[in-house]
């Protein structure tokens, strides 16, 4: 006689879920595979900050893998463990992603200590985007604290290659000291040829720095932008996404239209392990790319 | 739905049948505490005496067989600086025998998170539907305020579901593979009589519960956000994780990589965690988003009773006071949603 309970076997099971939105797939057998991947390049950007190339090594998942600005991915080093980190690069870019990586902890430090071929793995892309789309025609502020320029490059570049779809674009970025500014040696590149304000500040100088000293919102006196038709993104800590939208505020630029990424400590990025959970609201699923209205609902939020 | 009746002893038989080809989880028996309770337990059993299906209670909640505390997620072996990852899931099945319906309800809950929503997890559907459960209605249990979030009462969740009537149990088949098991022993069609002993045993526990008057408490964890309450009852918490441990709904979890003496493989754990542990929202460099103990317990309550009924429509406790009783601080939700409910009122 046959067994009261057969086994059910979930690997053989094929179905494809629902397509979900903003990008995000999930084969139900899936959710843990790691795409295995290279790091192609390693750039050193600042003392702390590294810029990672890495290359998912199979040619259909590369080719399959496409995100939005402001998505993020989990690296995992195996052995070590994963952390969930920001594309930092271009959309249109199908041969491998950017990640700037700054060394705080285990794995970040880890991967600091890597080089060029080494194996690494990608599960993603995770989160909510920046809705570019709906920002068109609009004069774009594009707002970075600290290492807040790396999830801001995805839009940057995301802007720059469809620049006509946007009216006037200003990059504020501002960093405590001058040897702490990232990516400089694209300012000129984003300036000339893109066409955008850029303005750089510094809370300290050094010798040999000759632009501005301040703070990031000294930056938001004295630009003339129609309020009604701006919109702008704000990535960094939050005690400066928090003064930053306020002033922003002021300057009559509605709440919807100002959007933010949160940090918060991450350790599935599908809504699972309830470590980045806000209240009700998983950073994960519903985030990190919030509108800053939804922020100033979320209790304890910033 | 399908109803039977079934004898007790035919029902007994049903489980030696289930034993004789799988493993069987039920409550049993272990101690008794300092005043003369027994304890019980949800563990394996080998024969029908060793479940005890009057049982008040368990300390832990069923939980551990859906999420364990530890779980491989995935292993991987290196080679020549490269890795491969080899994932597992449980395909045994099993029976588990004699919850109630809190906990029934509790896998509901966790369903609505693990199962549904984006990114279904395969670790837990797997474990679920290799699970057949028998559910047991019983006595309100001590402290238990599941009535108050309407966990009372279950009608689906389970393949079987028995009502005591005293020589026989109601069953209620919620599956094919409970039709078809119960089909295994003899068991009849119910009768008119069998109706009114039903429900007339319903009756008779809907008459025990205690009430606790939860009105519109999503609203009241809004409202109440900068209550004195959390300070007082923080105050108290030792930070343990204790309730998250016990609990039949709390699933977060922290990841862990171990890596094999030889270097040539590694494990990726999860292993369950408490959002009343200190550093449960700490990043990296040292910030935490939850310093403090009060309002860690505070988040544990707005999750429970605001955020995911926002989400879900229905709390995510389902009152069996596990947590209470597992708290060597004596911190328990009754006494919390009553003091809030007096603040809100004052
Ligand atoms: C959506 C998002 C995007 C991010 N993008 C970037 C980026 O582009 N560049 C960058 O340098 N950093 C980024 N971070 C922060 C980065 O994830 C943490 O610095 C990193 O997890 C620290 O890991 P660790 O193992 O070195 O530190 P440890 O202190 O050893 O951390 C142990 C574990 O805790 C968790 N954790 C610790 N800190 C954080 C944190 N701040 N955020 C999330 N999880 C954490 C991780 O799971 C980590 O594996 C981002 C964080 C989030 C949430
Ligand atoms: S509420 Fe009680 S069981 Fe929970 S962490 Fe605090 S002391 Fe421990
Ligand atoms: S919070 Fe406490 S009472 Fe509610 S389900 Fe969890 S253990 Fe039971
Ligand atoms: S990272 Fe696990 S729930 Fe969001």
């Amino acid at each position: 006689m046959k067994h009261v309970l057969e086994p059910y076997d979930i690997t053989r099971e094929s179905e494809m879920l629902a397509p979900l939105d903003y990008n995000r797939r999930s084969r139900l057998k899936d959710t843990d595979r790691i795409y295995p991947a290279e790091i192609i390049n390693v750039i050193r950007l600042t003392e702390m900050e590294k810029l990672f190339q890495v290359r998912i090594i199979d040619d259909t998942d590369r080719e399959r893998f496409t995100f939005l600005p402001g998505q993020f991915v989990m690296l995992e080093v195996p052995g070590y463990g994963e952390v969930p980190i920001s594309i930092s690069s271009s959309l249109s870019h199908k041969g491998f992603i950017e990640l700037c990586i700054r060394r705080v902890g285990l794995v970040t430090n880890v991967l600091h200590k890597t080089k060029r071929g080494s194996k690494v793995g990608i599960r993603g892309p995770f989160g909510t985007h920046f809705p570019m789309d709906k920002m068109r025609g609009n004069n774009i502020l594009l707002i970075a604290g600290g290492l807040g320029l790396a999830p801001l490059r995805a839009p940057i570049f995301h802007v720059i290659e469809n620049r006509s779809y946007y009216k006037d674009v200003y990059i504020l970025y501002g960093a405590k000291e001058t040897n702490l500014l990232l990516f400089n040696y694209q300012y000129e590149e984003w300036e000339r040829i893109a066409d955008i304000n850029l303005r750089v500040i510094a809370e300290e100088g050094d010798a040999n720095w000759t632009g501005e000293i301040g703070l990031i919102t000294d930056l938001l006196d004295d630009i003339q932008v129609d309020p009604g038709s701006t919109s702008a993104i704000v990535c960094g800590p939050p005690v400066m996404f928090k003064f930053v939208c306020s002033r922003l505020t002021e300057m009559g630029i509605p709440m919807h239209r100002m959007f933010v990424s949160l940090e918060r400590r991450m350790h599935c990025g599908m809504g699972k392990c309830c470590r980045c959970n806000i209240g009700s609201t998983y950073t994960c699923l519903d985030g990190p790319v919030f509108d800053y209205w939804s922020v100033l609902n979320l209790k304890e939020a910033i | 739905m399908l109803f039977r009746t079934v004898l007790k002893e035919e029902f007994n038989r049903l489980i030696d049948i289930f034993l004789s080809s799988h493993e069987v989880i039920a409550p049993k028996r272990i101690d008794v505490d300092r005043d003369g309770k027994p304890v019980h337990q949800f563990l394996p059993v080998s024969s029908i005496d060793e479940i005890d299906l009057g049982y008040e209670t368990t300390e832990y909640s069923a939980k551990t067989y859906f999420l364990p505390f530890k779980e491989t997620l995935s292993s991987f072996c290196y080679e020549d600086g490269d890795w491969e990852q080899e994932i597992k899931y449980r395909l045994m099945p099993r029976f588990l025998v004699g919850l109630h319906p809190c906990d029934i309800n509790a896998l509901l809950k966790l369903d609505k998170v693990l199962a549904r929503d984006y990114f279904p997890s395969p670790y837990y559907i797997s474990r679920r539907k290799n699970t057949f459960i028998v559910g047991i209605d019983h006595e309100p249990c001590e402290g238990g305020f599941c009535r108050a979030v309407g966990a009372d009462t279950v009608t689906h969740g389970f393949d079987l579901f028995l009502t005591d009537l005293g020589d026989r149990y109601f069953v209620a088949i919620n599956s094919d593979r409970g039709y078809n098991a119960l089909n295994r022993v003899q068991c009849r069609e119910v009768t008119e009589q069998d109706n009114q002993d039903y429900l007339h045993a319903r009756a008779q526990i809907a008459q025990g519960h205690k009430d606790l008057p939860i009105h519109n408490l999503p609203n009241l964890m809004d409202i109440e956000f900068e209550s004195p309450v959390w300070d007082q009852w923080g105050a108290k918490c030792l930070g343990c994780g204790s309730c998250a441990q016990v609990c039949p709904t709390c699933y977060c979890y922290g990841v862990k990589e171990d890596v094999s003496m030889d270097h040539t493989r590694s494990e990726k754990k999860k292993i369950l965690y408490s959002c009343c542990i200190k550093d449960f929202a700490e990043v990296a460099g040292g910030h935490n988003f939850r310093p403090d103990r009060a309002t860690r317990l505070k988040y544990r309550y707005y999750h429970q009773h605001r955020g995911f009924a926002e989400s879900y429509e229905s709390p995510m406790c389902v009152g069996c006071n596990r947590c209470g009783r597992a708290c060597l601080a004596g911190i328990n939700p009754p006494d919390i949603i009553r003091d809030l409910q007096e603040e809100g009122t004052v």
